[in-house]
């Protein structure tokens, strides 16, 4: 399985990068980790005709701290996120999503931001991203601009980013001190996709929640904000009938496709356990 | 239109060069071109893990990255951890601990292991089966590559001199 014939191109600096994307067109595709793009040029699904190898490009990657937001370099790999004392200590959320990405080779290789630009729904990150209210940075012939993650994703394999523009950074809002947390994913086995799965960002005043964000993976054509779900949680507290209630809502927006996961009432009713279970751990997280 | 690019980089300790098609899978041309069967071809899905490499201090499948990604990179194989005759102690361990049956993912599950134990000197049993998540091995059942691991993470232990 050896993928359609291409030209390749290594750039050093992003200023490089985006004008090879200028130059090239749009039939040239930004090589990342390579494994979502390598296995579907493989199979043919896609053939560009350029690789922009984002590899040897100088600053995109790294874990920093600015202010009251953590940057995170496009290019920084799962397993860089995994390890991170930074992030276990300031977005412990990004931690346990990583933990959950594929299998270690992968997480080598796998970068956040290729995650996010790759427009899968099925992939972790993007839902993550909604919960935790991040933002983009996406760098093109004009210079950057920043977007966020709320309204980012469009569809499949669609996102908000111009053909000649690249995803070179991602800013995360540091959630307040004694936040409860989790990334509770169902799937079939190490390496698999989600057959549905739920990010929840949780803060409580005393017994009842003051700020819950619920964000779902793969059960629609984008990640998806569980609105209603939050909204009814503001100001309850967290006992079984605010988590039935509270995974009910979450279901409604779902509308995912039958496949060999299961079929779409099936996966909608995963969500919704989904959500109650990564509530009940982010609530036993959660500092009142 | 194909075009060719020169790679070069160190494998198991020797300098390379080499000349690829952009669109030249790793393990090809560590096959093919290089004489080093070793990692092997499985799922060709970035699944099985058989065609495990370790490259700049990361385990990777070499079925899902290009030959050109390469350039630069210092990279081991099953090949290069035998020194001088001598087994490499996971080598050993899985030869004593009956670590394999058909012996298909074994140069794969070698590697990755090398690189778990760089990492992690002492894992868990849990930490082993969750840091061999992607190799797969069809014959064993898993348990006695835990124990090879275990072993080889004592051996190496051992021999190191203690530090304070």
């Amino acid at each position: 399985m050896t993928p359609a014939s291409f030209d390749y191109h290594a750039p050093r600096s992003v200023a490089d990068a985006v004008k090879l994307l200028a130059d090239l067109g749009p039939d040239a595709k930004l090589l990342a980790g390579g494994h979502s793009l390598l296995p579907m040029m493989k199979l043919r699904f896609a053939a560009p005709s350029a690789l922009i190898d984002l590899g040897k490009v100088a600053g995109l990657r790294g874990i920093a701290q600015s202010g009251q937001e953590i940057h995170i370099g496009a290019m920084t790999t799962e397993h860089a996120l995994l390890t991170s004392p930074l992030l276990a200590d300031k977005l412990p959320l990004l931690v346990e999503v990583a933990s959950w990405i594929a299998d270690p080779q992968v997480r080598y290789k796998g970068t956040i931001g290729g995650d996010i630009s790759h427009g899968d729904p099925g992939n972790d990150h993007p839902a993550v991203m909604l919960a935790l209210d991040a933002s983009f940075v996406l760098t093109g012939p004009g210079g950057e601009r920043v977007l966020k993650a709320d309204g980012y994703f469009l569809g499949l394999y669609s996102t908000q980013a111009r053909a000649d523009e690249i995803l070179t950074q991602i800013r995360i809002p540091i959630p307040p001190a004694g936040s409860g947390w989790c990334y509770s994913k169902f799937k079939r086995k190490t390496g698999d996709f989600a057959t549905a799965a739920a990010a929840v960002q949780l803060q409580m005043k005393g017994s009842t929640v003051a700020r819950v964000s619920i964000a779902l993976t793969n059960v629609g054509p984008t990640p998806l904000k569980a609105c209603k779900a939050e909204d009814y949680l503001v100001g309850k507290p967290i006992d079984n009938a605010t988590l039935n209630e509270a995974a009910r809502l979450a279901m409604q927006p779902c509308s995912p496709s039958h496949c060999q996961r299961g079929s779409a009432d099936y996966k909608t009713v995963i969500a919704g356990e989904m959500v109650r279970r990564a509530l009940q751990t982010a609530h036993s997280r959660a500092k009142p | 239109m194909a075009t060719t690019h020169t790679v070069s980089f160190k494998l198991n300790g020797k300098p390379v060069d080499v000349t690829v098609e952009a669109r030249e899978l790793l393990i090809h041309t560590l096959r093919e071109r290089l004489a080093h069967t070793g990692p092997h071809i499985g799922c060709e899905t970035t699944h099985c893990g058989a065609c495990t490499v370790d490259i700049d201090g990361m385990s990777v499948k070499a079925c899902t990255v290009l030959a050109v990604q390469c350039d630069g990179a210092d990279m081991l194989t099953i090949e290069g951890l035998e020194q001088g005759g001598v087994l490499h102690a996971l080598q050993q361990a899985f030869h004593e601990e009956h670590g394999l049956q058909c012996g298909y993912c074994t140069p794969g599950m070698i590697t990755r292991a090398y690189r778990l134990l760089k990492e992690n000197p002492n894992p868990s049993e849990q930490e082993i089966r969750y840091g061999l998540a992607g190799n797969l091995c069809r014959c064993t059942g898993y348990q006695n590559i835990v124990k090879a691991v275990q072993s080889a993470a004592r051996t190496l232990a051992a021999a190191q001199p203690a530090t304070a």
